[in-house]
Formats: structure tokens, C-alpha cells, sequence
């Protein structure tokens, strides 16, 4: 095969990838059930919405880039702390609040990017994990700054565009976040179709080889870091904006790992995963919590082992092999 | 991959409908949503909370005013006010409550306020101590105890037992600081003189070097403040070792310092400190003996200070419901609760109808041996004890 017609079915594969299919488009319009079926949901589903942006920001460096990291709620806490305490000293418009939330995450998450990509697998989750404690330690200590244990207080939002105030059914926060989340993932499906989506999966597989054919790993790597930081901040001052409260959790260990069991559950890599994880996730949380309060643990214990044991590439990957059987 | 994606969403939402609807009874019960930790490092006091909310409610009976009570439980799960205030928006717009109660942790508590202030909602602190918590809802009434209450109170005690300089160890975070500010203020306006302090890492292994420190300044009383767990164990061998002798240089902490749990492992080190607290199980009147009595026999353990939040949180949500004559909107209820007194286990306690947060008196209590046993024994209280905090404020 000449390198002419390989680079022809490159092009030809990113523009199969990139075409959109029925079932996405459902899927888009179903988020807009909510409205109709659940209106008293609204506040979880807007949550739901958050929680699925951050674990998008994450499937963007482990699912493709194959960089694992324990401590990603590090550019999440960033992003809340960002949006709070510019609400906090005057400036409470959400949308350049979500800018400026972006843009600190994404700073701090290149300067992270210069030492993560420089290590691969174990050595990563040490650091990243380092990083995450030493930030959540750091918020804890300049209580001055961040309010320590009781959290930022004096959180007040503006209206979105000017209009809609976050009202107590969540109309708002929803149709605010799932806003976001939508263009974010255009944002996040536009890159992973594209040809730096393509070496990233190529690092994923083999770094040392991409490096061979030409494509610098490590530049890569420290790029897509720093949008995903960047996305996971947007996350973090969503939920800071809807909710108006800022604790030190948005930083802590617990929410590192819960985005990554969100991941895995839904299945790592294949951009619809980190949504469909935090659905199932959040939705199963919220019902075995209202009906066992004290054990629902076990529950989500048990939930988490069958989908290991029985999807071990997750939900859709699974339903993947499933399809890809009967066929 | 269309499949795929169908299926997943069509589980999630089959998941979440399946709560979605609930049926109506005819006689409309009165509901309450506890937001309570139910999981987790808290869990263990959130349930102590809980047994005493279901203490009273097998007391009193299940009705007031007529009508049902009836309990919704969200488990918060630990410091989380993002959770505690969707669950408190979820309580109110989709199980319709008509009360939100519970609150163990201040971020929880302080995030609610601002969803019992925009939906005027009646809110019951059970626990959360922080001393703003009860400025960030006008319907909110707290029956559990502020931080400045307690150690205010030891301070300007301690003064007038004739300790007139005192020496401040607090652990270095949030509410070490709060703690040290308030014993501070109380013991300096009584007329007392802060004759050093010092701040030690939260998780310190080892206290030797600071009781020197301390001990080299002879104060003539020390007032420590540390979090429960393996610290009070550590710096009561260190006070000990050093030769700090409780006759000469007074121990003074608030109450979870001399803890049961922490008496065990502290053993005769801990004879002679002297704390503030609102309650102990060896409180003596008969009200506490009866509640004890039967707190130990439904849940086979003592009660402790946040059994009693639970408790007279509860007593003061029906007590509030009657007096509203059945009303339960956030105005009727809160004007219900100001002003409202009555006799707990604790002892006399009341509503400050300027503030809305309890007014009680606080034990000063000094670890002796009875039978045996190691006991925090009430010596001595100050009465009537208003949140400090708050009165300054105005």
C-alpha cells in the first residue's frame, strides 16, 4: 500500500469517526427528558451534568492519552475555588467566571503537565495523587483564602445571561450545565476525532514508538493535560456556580477516585463512558441512599464488583462486544 | 454503538424512576427531612443523633397536633454542602417537607440555611456548632450548642475560680482556632491575662516538647484543645511526664477532650482536667436519669451530646408544630420556637428569640475516680449561657 493511499484512509477513518450517529443524537435529546419526566430532579440531574463534564475531562487524558491520574479533582477544586472567590469579592457573572476558572485550571494544569509527561502507568498515580493531597492540604492550611474546613462562605451568583436566577428546582442550574456540558463535549469529540486524537491513542498504545514515527509524546501529553485540567475546572466552577458553596471535598481524594470508578464503570476511552458512568453512578447512588441510608455502600460496593467481573471494559464496552457477538 | 448507548440510558433512567412517584395519603402527615452523615467517618455520631430523634418519637408517639410525622432520611455521607444543599432543594420540591432538620457538620448546615431561607422553611440545627450558622436563615432555630458558648463560658469561669494567667494549646486548624479565640475572649474579659500560646499540628505524635514550653512560662492553668481520636491519649501521657501536677497547674479543655473513650486510654493521666460541656450522660436530675434509662435500653449504649441535639431538636420541632396550632410554614413555626423553653435532660433550656439558638447552662466538670471508674464530675455551671458570639454582633 503507497503512503498515498494510507494517508487517504486516515482521512477517510477520521471522517467516519467524526460523522454523527443516530444513537448520539438520541442521547442528546434524551438529557432533555429530565424537563418533561422528572422535574423534581432537577438538582441531581444538574449535578449528574458536572460530575459527567469532569469525568469527560478525565476519559480525555486516561481513556486516550493513557494517563492515569488519582488526583484530578486537584483542577476540579481549582475551578470551584476560582469561581467562588470571584463571587465572593464582586464579580458573580457565571459565564466569564467559568472563563477565568478554565483558564486558572488549565495554567496550573500545565505546569502539573511538565512533570507528568515525563512518567508512564504506576509512577503517575503516585504523582498525581501527591499533587491532589499536597493541593487539599495547601486549601486546608490558608484558611484565610479558602475558609478551611467550613468552606467558602459569602458565595453569591449572579444571574445567567442576565436573566435566569439559579432558582430552588434547578431549572437553571440543569439547562446551565448541561449547556456547558454539551459544548464541551463537541469541544472534547472534535479533538479526540482529530489527528492529535489519533497520536494520542498512538501514545496510549506504544509512546516510545510514536516518538520513532515522529510525534513528540511528551508535547502531546502536556497538551491535552492542560485541556483536560482546564475542562475539570469548568466542572469544578459549574458546581461551585449551582450550587453556591465552595468545601475543601471539591479537592479531596474521595472525588478523585469516585470520577475514576465513574470512568471504569461506563468504560474509559469511549467518550460516551464518562457520561453514561456518572448517570448509572449518581442515579444509583441517589436511590439506594433514599432507601438505605445507613447501608447503601453496600450496594454501590456490589453494583461496582458485578461490572467488574462481568463488563471488564465497562458498560458500553460491553454492550459493544455484546453487539459485535450477535453480529 | 447505537444499541449500546440506547440500553445505558434507558438503565439510567430506569433507575431514577424508580422513586419518582409516591402515593398521597389522605390525611396529609407532616414530614421532616433529617440530613444527617449516615455513612462514613461521621456516621457514628449521626447515628447517635438519629437515636435520638427516634427516642423521642417512640416517647411522645408519632403524632402532633393530630397529624403524622413522618421522617425522610438523606445520608450526606461527610463534609459535603454541595450534597447537603441538593438534598435539602430535593427535600423540599419533590418529597414536599415541610421541616429540614439534622445537620451534624457547619458546611452542611451553613449551604441548607440558604435553601431553608429562599423556600421559608422551618430548619432545625441538631448539632452543627459554628457559631454564624444561625445568622444564614431567619427560619432556622438551633437546639445543640455554639463553640463560643462552651469555651467562653470556661473562660471567664476559670477567672473567676482565681486562675488569673492561663496558657493557650490548640491544634492548628479550623476549629482549634475558633476555640482558642473564644476561651481567649471570655478569659481576658473576665480580667485574665494570656500568658503564652501555642499551635501544633493536628496529627501530632508526640506532645513533650510543647508541655515544656508551656510549663516553663508556670501558668497557673493550661487550656488545650484537640480532636478526639489518639491526640487527647498523647497529650495527656505528655502532661503527665512532664509533671504538670493538676493540683498546681489547672488542665482546662471543652468536654470531648475527657470523653469515655478517651478516659480509657488517657487513664489516671487524666484525673483533675476540668471541662466545659452542655451534657453528660452523668448529668444529675431525674429527666436525665429517665432519658438515660431508656436510651441505654433501646440502643444497649450511653447517650452523649449529640443524642441530646437530637433529642430536644425533635422536642422542639413538635413543641413548635403544637404551638403554631398545626401550621407549618417557616414564619408560624420560627415564631412558635422563639422564646420556647423547657426542661431537657441537659437541664433548663429556652430559644433566644433575638437569635434563635439555644440558651443552656454549661457544666464545668473535673475527671474524677467513682467506684473505680473515671467520670467527668459537675462541679460547678454557669447558667444561662447565650451564644457570645452572636451577642456581640449586634
Amino acid at each position: 500500500m503507497s503512503t498515498d493511499t494510507m494517508a487517504l484512509d486516515a482521512r477517510r477513518h477520521i471522517a467516519r469517526q467524526i460523522r454523527w450517529r443516530p444513537a448520539e443524537v438520541i442521547f442528546w435529546l434524551a438529557t432533555l427528558l429530565p424537563f418533561v419526566l422528572f422535574p423534581t430532579h432537577l438538582v441531581l440531574a444538574s449535578q449528574i451534568a458536572i460530575t459527567a463534564l469532569f469525568a469527560l475531562s478525565l476519559d480525555l487524558i486516561l481513556g486516550y492519552a493513557g494517563i492515569v491520574s488519582l488526583g484530578h479533582a486537584a483542577f476540579f477544586g481549582l475551578g470551584a475555588y476560582t469561581a467562588g472567590l470571584l463571587s465572593k469579592h464582586g464579580w458573580g457573572e457565571p459565564l466569564s467566571g467559568l472563563v477565568l476558572s478554565a483558564l486558572v485550571a488549565g495554567i496550573v494544569g500545565f505546569a502539573a503537565s511538565l512533570v507528568i509527561a515525563r512518567f508512564r502507568h504506576l509512577a503517575l498515580i503516585m504523582i498525581t495523587l501527591g499533587m491532589g493531597l499536597l493541593l487539599h492540604e495547601a486549601a486546608n492550611s490558608a484558611s484565610w483564602l479558602t475558609g478551611g474546613v467550613d468552606g467558602l462562605q459569602g458565595v453569591k451568583m449572579w444571574q445567567v445571561l442576565g436573566q435566569f436566577r439559579f432558582d430552588l428546582y434547578g431549572y437553571t442550574a440543569y439547562s446551565y450545565a448541561l449547556a456547558v456540558l454539551f459544548l464541551s463535549f463537541l469541544l472534547v469529540r472534535r479533538i479526540v476525532h482529530s489527528p492529535f486524537g489519533l497520536a494520542l491513542r498512538g501514545i496510549r498504545e506504544n509512546s516510545v514508538r510514536m516518538t520513532a514515527i515522529g510525534a513528540s509524546a511528551r508535547a502531546h501529553v502536556r497538551k491535552v493535560y492542560t485541556i483536560s485540567a482546564a475542562l475539570a475546572g469548568v466542572a469544578g466552577a459549574l458546581l461551585t456556580q449551582t450550587t453556591s458553596t465552595v468545601s475543601l471535598e471539591t479537592l479531596g481524594f474521595q472525588r478523585s477516585a469516585e470520577v475514576l470508578v465513574m470512568l471504569v464503570l461506563g468504560g474509559a476511552g469511549r467518550l460516551y463512558g464518562g457520561l453514561v458512568g456518572a448517570i448509572i453512578f449518581m442515579s444509583a447512588r441517589d436511590q439506594f441512599s433514599g432507601i438505605t441510608p445507613l447501608y447503601w455502600y453496600f450496594w454501590i460496593g456490589t453494583l461496582l464488583v458485578a461490572v467488574v467481573l462481568f463488563l471488564p471494559n465497562g458498560i458500553l464496552g460491553g454492550l459493544a462486544r455484546l453487539r459485535w457477538r450477535r453480529r | 454503538m447505537r444499541k449500546s448507548l440506547l440500553g445505558a440510558f434507558v438503565l439510567g433512567l430506569g433507575a431514577a424512576a424508580l422513586l419518582a412517584t409516591m402515593p398521597a395519603a389522605a390525611q396529609e402527615p407532616i414530614k421532616v427531612g433529617l440530613i444527617l452523615p449516615y455513612s462514613g467517618q461521621f456516621a457514628d455520631a449521626g447515628n447517635q443523633i438519629d437515636n435520638g430523634i427516634k427516642l423521642y418519637m417512640q416517647e411522645k408517639g408519632d403524632r402532633a397536633v393530630g397529624r403524622k410525622i413522618e421522617i425522610i432520611r438523606k445520608d450526606v455521607g461527610g463534609i459535603a454542602p454541595d450534597v447537603a444543599k441538593r438534598l435539602a432543594q430535593e427535600l423540599i420540591v419533590r418529597d414536599k417537607v415541610d421541616i429540614i432538620a439534622g445537620f451534624l457538620l457547619t458546611p452542611n448546615a451553613l449551604a441548607a440555611a440558604d435553601v431553608s431561607a429562599e423556600a421559608k422553611k422551618f430548619m432545625v440545627v441538631m448539632n452543627a456548632a459554628t457559631a454564624i450558622i444561625t445568622t444564614k436563615s431567619p427560619y432556622m432555630a438551633r437546639a445543640s450548642l455554639t463553640i463560643p458558648q462552651l469555651n467562653e463560658a470556661l473562660g471567664g469561669w476559670a477567672f473567676k475560680s482565681g486562675i488569673k494567667k492561663a496558657y493557650i494549646m490548640v491544634s492548628d486548624f479550623g476549629p482549634g482556632h475558633d476555640a482558642e479565640g473564644s476561651f481567649q475572649r471570655g478569659f481576658k474579659d473576665a480580667g485574665g491575662e494570656i500568658v503564652g500560646s501555642v499551635r501544633f499540628p493536628v496529627a501530632n505524635p508526640d506532645f513533650s516538647a510543647f508541655v515544656q514550653r508551656a510549663k516553663d512560662v508556670n501558668p497557673e492553668a493550661i487550656y488545650v484543645f484537640v480532636p478526639g481520636g489518639a491526640q487527647p491519649a498523647a497529650i495527656g501521657k505528655a502532661l503527665a511526664d512532664r509533671g504538670i501536677d493538676p493540683a498546681k497547674t489547672k488542665i482546662l479543655a471543652q468536654g470531648e477532650l475527657t470523653f469515655d473513650e478517651a478516659l480509657k486510654s488517657m487513664g489516671d493521666a487524666s484525673l483533675g482536667i476540668i471541662t466545659a460541656l452542655h451534657y453528660d450522660y452523668t448529668h444529675d436530675s431525674a429527666a436525665n436519669k429517665a432519658f438515660v434509662a431508656a436510651f441505654t435500653k433501646a440502643y444497649s449504649r450511653n447517650p452523649d451530646f449529640f443524642s441530646i441535639g437530637g433529642y430536644d431538636g425533635m422536642h422542639l420541632i413538635y413543641e413548635s408544630l403544637t404551638k403554631a396550632s398545626g401550621k407549618t410554614d417557616g414564619e408560624s413555626l420560627i415564631a412558635a420556637a422563639k422564646g420556647m423553653s423547657w426542661e431537657s435532660p441537659r437541664g433548663p433550656v429556652s430559644i433566644d428569640p433575638e437569635t434563635r439558638d439555644i440558651i443552656q447552662n454549661v457544666y464545668i466538670r473535673r475527671v474524677e475516680k467513682v467506684g473505680g471508674q473515671l467520670r467527668n464530675v459537675e462541679f460547678d455551671k454557669v447558667e444561662k449561657v447565650k451564644d457570645p458570639f452572636k451577642a456581640r454582633m449586634k
